[in-house]
């Protein structure tokens, strides 16, 4: 399972969708993930990939971690995978 | 209906370990904000928090008392010591029967469970200390204080997040009003900075890493504190008659419950509960000086009490002074109304409005007039104590001055 699959996988369930009906484009908004869902979902992304997120929900445009869109969080998930290793 | 008194007040929280030494740094906008000294603090992401220093429990209690007293438990017992000495009260027979004890705390005996929990999950131990479920539980301390004080009326602990010790001084007004109780002794404790304690705040990711700046467009989340405060509540004829010193009077209360979202706070919840308190005590908007604010420091919660606090006064908003203690002493959770109710006595009586430090840029959201990082000298008649916690409870405290 690649990171994008396993991110998509992650919001689908956190959003109570199916995996095929979330895109890359789709938001938190679009998924209808609010506040509480979306610590959930950086909580499980976490666990699934052993990685600290620096997310903040006060400011989350200053946390670092772009979660404007699904693409956005998969691309910021693999840049802390990347830093791990 | 009876009428209710202030006669004494007690405390030990990060800014001093008694009222005036509380009161002399919050005067001075001190912050007792920094970095967390404890073990393990390489595993947390938030390492700070507003500690009590300085502070030796084998300096207060017995070896023996220690087995049975949990942080907070100390921190209410000192409190209370300390309320009652400046009350001048002591209790014996039909008077022990008529007075009671009301806390607040979140957490109860949080490090106690926390130190357990390590040496039966990380240790393997198999055996913990007899005296574990006494130490923890949440009315150890209520209990503690009842039996070192002979107060045998009246006596239990009140458990609602961030609002328990307003909740409790609620309760314990209502108590005195009702003709349950001459005096009470009320306010809340807390010691939820320990280790699993913090760990579970930073999970909610509302906390901040570098301080706590309310009603500021930089602020971004709260910071732990720990502590409690103590006040003798009376009955003012029976305050009266005895000569007693009278601090303030305790004129209003109100709570309301959200019962909307279990985190996120509501405007129109919180100003139910000022209103409500105002309408107990008989209270014009237009008599209220300062607000003690619950300011947070988190972007939800400032944004929605100053929205509630413009709703119930309209255009006196502009004319009253607002100020969060926090950004000083940092969250008591359970224990933070009782230790901010000190600052709206100290504006009551001595006319000094505690600042909000830390306040260096506008937010738009945020327009009132905060006491922005430096005391101010003005005289208030009637002060507000707010309190908004989690669960979406919502308690107001009105004092008068006497």
């Amino acid at each position: 399972m690649t990171v994008q699959d396993k991110i998509i996988a992650i919001l689908a369930d956190q959003a109570l969708l199916d995996v095929s009906d979330v895109g890359l484009d789709d938001t938190l908004d679009s998924l209808g993930i609010d506040s509480m869902g979306l610590v959930e979902t950086i909580f499980a992304i976490e666990e699934a990939f052993d990685i600290t997120v620096p997310f903040n929900a006060n400011a989350p445009a200053e946390s670092g971690f772009d979660v404007t869109s699904v693409r956005a969080i998969v691309a910021a998930v693999e840049s802390l995978v990347k830093e791990r290793v | 209906m009876r009428r209710v008194v202030i006669t004494g007040a007690g405390t030990i929280n990060p800014l001093g370990h008694d009222v005036p030494s509380t009161l002399a740094a919050m005067q001075a906008g001190r912050c007792a904000i920094g970095p967390l000294d404890m073990p393990d603090v390489d595993r947390l992401m938030i390492t700070i928090g507003a500690q009590v220093r300085d502070y030796d429990e084998a300096a207060h209690f017995s070896r023996q008392d220690l087995t049975l007293f949990d942080r907070f438990t100390q921190f209410a017992l000192l409190s209370a010591r300390q309320a009652l000495a400046q009350a001048g009260l002591s209790f014996e027979g039909e008077a022990a029967d008529r007075a009671g004890v009301i806390l607040g705390t979140s957490g109860g005996g949080l490090t106690t469970q926390d130190d357990n929990y390590r040496a039966v999950y990380a240790e393997g131990k198999n055996r913990v200390h007899p005296f574990i479920v006494p130490r923890l539980m949440n009315n150890a301390a209520v209990s503690q204080v009842s039996i070192a004080h002979n107060l045998r009326g009246p006596a239990f602990t009140v458990s609602t997040a961030c609002a328990s010790s307003n909740h409790a001084m609620g309760q314990a007004l209502a108590m005195i009003r009702a003709g349950l109780a001459d005096v009470m002794l009320t306010g809340g404790t807390e010691a939820m900075l320990c280790f699993g304690g913090i760990k579970a705040w930073e999970g909610l990711r509302v906390m901040s890493r570098d301080g706590c700046r309310p009603f500021c467009a930089t602020r971004n989340g709260m910071v732990q504190g720990e502590g409690g405060a103590v006040f003798v509540f009376e009955d003012r004829d029976h305050a009266i008659a005895r000569g007693a010193e009278i601090l303030c009077e305790v004129a209003g209360f109100a709570m309301s419950s959200d019962a909307a979202d279990i985190v996120t706070p509501s405007a129109e919840g919180a100003a139910r509960a000022m209103r409500g308190a105002l309408a107990d005590g008989g209270i014009g908007a237009e008599d209220v000086g300062y607000i003690n604010a619950h300011g947070t420091g988190t972007t939800a919660n400032d944004r929605t009490e100053t929205a509630a606090i413009h709703d119930v006064f309209g255009d006196h908003a502009g004319s009253l002074a607002v100020s969060s203690t926090k950004a000083m002493h940092g969250h008591l959770i359970g224990g933070t109304g009782a230790v901010e109710l000190l600052a709206c006595i100290m504006a009551l009586r001595d006319g000094v409005l505690a600042p909000t430090i830390g306040l260096t840029s506008a937010d738009p959201e945020c327009d009132l007039d905060y006491v922005p990082n430096t005391a101010r000298q003005s005289p208030v008649d009637v002060a507000l104590s707010n309190a908004f916690a989690f669960g979406g409870l919502n308690a107001v405290i009105a004092l008068r001055r006497a």
